[in-house]
């Protein structure tokens, strides 16, 4: 009798539990991964400044190609080699009704530095600046020590706070040496957390911000633009991607981003829901060690020519020759991947076959750079050439959970060097692990991808290509080590070319220079997809955001 | 008493200790939090600069001793991605699972004693064959894979129930807490009773063995003997008998709920600390992770601590005093 109670209990409350419908114009959206605070300068990274964008706005906009289009400055040019000037928008008010002047721009530059415990500063974006002037307050005049191109696109990465809403009152003096301008007190994160601080000029609001489980964004009514039509909208961490693509199949979440490959087909098959997909400017590469005489990820290729000196596990155990360091087993190992089989088989058509470091189209590519075509036989040549006619031995080094099918990329490309005479085995990790290896750089090979903030080839080109200098700003993610004088000197003048024709030029001659000398294998590029509810639409983006700004429903 | 329960303390610290070197040294070992941490866009100098800013430029005994300074304070460290006290973060998040685990373990009470309990009364029927059966499933499918059926099943073919999250909440005592809105009904309902699974299959079989025992006692025999109906003599008599080994059993399966929901909490994107471990182990947030272990360390010697004292009360012949524990 009891266990009849109860199954009937059980499925009376079932029958009634149906999910509240959400009424029209709210949103819910199932992010892939989540932002680890809302204040806007505390963590540079794509999850936090996806989100920022929607409550904080920056001076500038990249639209969803990454072009520099007006937002809070209306308009911006150089006006010599190192001072730029910005013109403001009029009549742009922030949340708590304050007005956005100048002000707030220097203030919010004031901030960055003095975030405490940032584990990715803003600094890197702010640091170009030597003096703010404001002759009056819809105006900025920015000067640079050394001419600086970089300077409006890396203003669309930092959203600016209100100076009255933090109760500054007053001129403030922009002072570069980072202790603040002599402000005593800055808003603390927690208080962007909690939203008493998190007062934007932007199009939606804060509502509510539960970490783990939701941020809510109400609609800025007051906003001076367009606007958006969605009254509220809640952004889900569902970093489980099974569980993601279930909560869209059950009707949870209106939107989600990176729907696995293996379902795509699936949620192709459902009526009421379409993919939105866009190629994004995420190379993923291969970077091979060409530092030193031996290398750690090698066998059969002999005692190494000398001696081992600098950072790496060669420096104290012994290593075998590094055969990476003669651009003929480069260039075998480049024409030994078919990318094209990469695309279609492992990734499911959802990607580009890559010929450069950025795609095609974008600031500084070469016109017409192709992929390396796949020639087996040709890789087979250069390997005997280069006086490995058995081949060797090599492991590749992967993360299996940071990029899209990373670890099933890897395996392919092994068994394609396999094929050649090189025999391959793939060493996938996590990605914490992995990061944390490579940068003991104990691989001789290893993949990796590179999401262009920028979306201008000086950024992959400066950090993977450039000699790793910490005085000259080059080569931060370089693990590979490739080492070229000339192209070190034409990425430093390109990053102090102001005029864009002459630069694009410059930083096209040095990726077409590297790619010629394989100093880095690019793979492909990633398409962003994005899976949601066949009434809406999103206007995908190629830096892989997901913003509630470009998702509109169809009328 | 006194005895044992200073000695016991000083265990306790002394398990406390050892443990935050071995979860210290352990994520020192995996890697450097700021290689996942920074924009790669952040050059050489700016890398460093992180590096010293979070103090993880120093020897890892400097950074050990700096911890334990803290710690003594009362300070568990600062969460190197979220910048808030690591020790407010769980806390603030404990509510979600201790909700969740408490759900699972009703529902496991719930369904399984009845089911064990039939399953004992008729043990070569049908019915109690296949409670049998059933139980087999709930300990050998993997709680990921049912997990992800149940949403398949509920959530997306019936759509009655929600597919992840926690649903609306209200406050209750200081605390946000779900079980108290439709809403928040509605969210747990799934999570929790893929968490109860296991525990489930646990208190059937507990169940089942205990009432096997006791029908055959003579005071089962003697109740019936005295006409007692049925109802009372399974109800009151055997229901009591057995519930001592289910008590003593959930009382530690409750901590273990509570600590490791990790997969359930995944599956469902419940906001507990169970999913806030995992994202922290990822991200190699040492605070967080040091302090979550240390947290679920004491709670493990506390749950204990209460069973020895429970256990004396219980049953007069052990005594404290001579246990060594």
């Amino acid at each position: 009798m009891k266990i009849r109670l109860i199954s009937f209990a059980a499925a009376f409350a079932m029958t009634t539990l149906a999910p509240v419908m959400a009424s029209a114009a709210d949103l819910t959206v199932g992010l892939a991964s989540e932002p680890s605070s809302i204040d806007p300068h505390y963590h540079n990274l794509g999850p936090n400044n996806e989100m920022r964008r929607h409550i904080f706005e920056s001076l500038i906009w990249q639209d969803e190609q990454q072009k520099l289009t007006p937002l809070l400055a209306t308009s911006w040019e150089p006006t010599s080699e190192t001072t730029w000037e910005f013109k403001l928008r009029k009549g742009v008010k922030f949340h708590d009704g304050s007005d956005f002047t100048a002000r707030d721009f220097v203030y919010t530059a004031c901030r960055i530095p003095t975030v405490p415990n940032s584990p990715s500063s803003f600094t890197i974006y702010t640091s170009a600046m030597k003096k703010i002037e404001t002759p009056d307050p819809h105006t900025l005049i920015i000067h640079t020590e050394k001419p600086y191109p970089l300077l409006p696109v890396e203003l669309a990465v930092w959203g600016i706070i209100s100076a009255t809403a933090n109760g500054v009152t007053g001129d403030i003096t922009f002072n570069p040496d980072g202790t603040g301008c002599g402000i005593t007190s800055f808003p603390q994160t927690k208080e962007f957390n909690s939203g008493q601080a998190t007062i934007g000029t932007g199009m939606f609001k804060y509502g509510e911000y539960v970490k783990g489980d939701r941020y809510v964004m109400n609609r800025n009514d007051a906003y001076w633009g367009e606007g958006t039509e969605w009254d509220t909208v809640t952004f889900k961490p569902i970093t489980n991607s099974a569980a993601r693509v279930a909560a869209l199949l059950a009707g949870d979440v209106d939107f989600i981003s990176k729907p696995p490959t293996q379902d795509l087909e699936r949620l192709e098959s459902e009526p009421d829901i379409t993919l939105s997909s866009m190629g994004s400017n995420r190379v993923i590469y291969l970077h091979m060690d060409q530092y030193g005489p031996s290398t750690p990820g090698v066998k059969g290729t002999g005692a190494p020519d000398g001696t081992y000196e600098g950072e790496g596990p060669c420096a104290t155990s012994a290593c075998e020759k590094n055969p990476l360091l003669d651009r003929r087993v480069r260039q075998a190992l480049s024409k030994a991947i078919n990318r094209d089989a990469i695309v279609d088989k492992v990734m499911g058509g959802y990607a580009v076959a890559a010929g450069e470091l950025l795609p095609q189209g974008f600031f500084g590519t070469n016109e017409g750079a192709k992929p390396e075509a796949y020639d087996p036989e040709g890789a087979k040549k250069l390997l005997v050439e280069a006086g490995y006619p058995n081949g060797f031995e090599l492991v590749l080094g992967t993360p299996n959970d940071r990029y899209i099918n990373d670890a099933k990329i890897a395996q392919a490309i092994a068994q394609m060097f396999t094929r050649v005479g090189i025999k391959t085995s793939v060493n996938a990790m996590t990605k914490s692990v992995f990061f944390a290896t490579r940068n003991k750089y104990e691989f001789s090979l290893y993949l990796a991808g590179w999401g262009s903030g920028t979306g201008e080839m000086s950024s992959p080109m400066r950090a993977l290509v450039g000699t790793r200098d910490k005085s000259r700003g080059l080569g931060g993610t370089n693990r590979g080590r490739y080492s070229n004088p000339v192209i070190d000197d034409m990425i430093m003048e390109a990053l102090s070319t102001v005029d864009d024709d002459k630069r694009a030029t410059l930083l096209a001659e040095s990726s077409r220079m590297a790619m010629e000398d394989y100093a880095i294998l690019p793979l492909h590029f990633e398409v962003t997809i994005w899976a949601h509810r066949s009434d809406l639409s999103y206007g995908a983006r190629a830096d892989q955001y997901t913003m509630a700004i470009g998702i509109n429903s169809k009328k | 008493m006194l005895a044992f329960t200073v000695r016991r303390l000083l265990q306790s610290v002394i398990v406390l200790f050892v443990m935050s070197i071995i979860v210290f040294l352990g994520i020192y070992a995996i890697g450097n939090p700021v290689d996942i941490l920074i924009n790669p866009e952040a050059d050489i100098a700016e890398q460093e600069a992180t590096i010293r800013r979070l103090g993880l430029d120093k020897p890892v005994w400097t950074q050990y001793f700096t911890f334990l300074t803290n710690v003594l304070q009362g300070d568990l460290g600062t969460s190197f991605v979220h910048n808030e006290p690591a020790l407010l973060i769980i806390l603030e998040r404990l509510p979600a699972t201790m909700e969740l685990a408490v759900g699972a373990v009703g529902l496991a009470i719930i369904i399984g004693i009845p089911a064990g309990i039939i399953a004992g009364l008729y043990p070569d029927s049908i019915i109690g064959r296949g409670i049998m059966a059933g139980s087999i499933l709930g300990f050998s499918l993997p709680t990921f894979w049912v997990g992800l059926m149940l949403i398949m099943l509920f959530s997306v073919m019936l759509g009655w129930l929600p597919a992840s999250g926690r649903g609306d909440t209200v406050g209750f005592l200081g605390v946000q807490v779900s079980f108290l809105t439709w809403d928040g009904l509605t969210h747990i309902f799934l999570p929790a009773f893929n968490l109860a699974l296991f525990k489930m299959s646990l208190v059937i079989r507990l169940a089942r063995a205990g009432t096997r025992e006791v029908m055959l006692q003579d005071y089962i025999k003697f109740a019936r003997a005295k006409g007692l109906s049925n109802v009372r003599v399974i109800g009151v008599h055997v229901l009591k008998n057995i519930l001592i080994p289910v008590v003593t059993v959930l009382g530690l399966e409750l901590g273990s709920v509570i600590a490791f929901a990790v997969v359930t909490e995944t599956v469902f994107a419940w906001p507990g600390i169970g999913k806030l471990l995992i994202d922290s182990i990822g991200n190699l947030d040492r605070p967080l992770v040091v302090a979550y272990l240390l947290m679920t360390v004491t709670m493990f010697i506390i749950i204990n601590f209460v069973v020895d004292i429970l256990y004396s009360l219980l049953d007069p012949r052990v005594r404290l005093g001579d246990m060594k524990a």
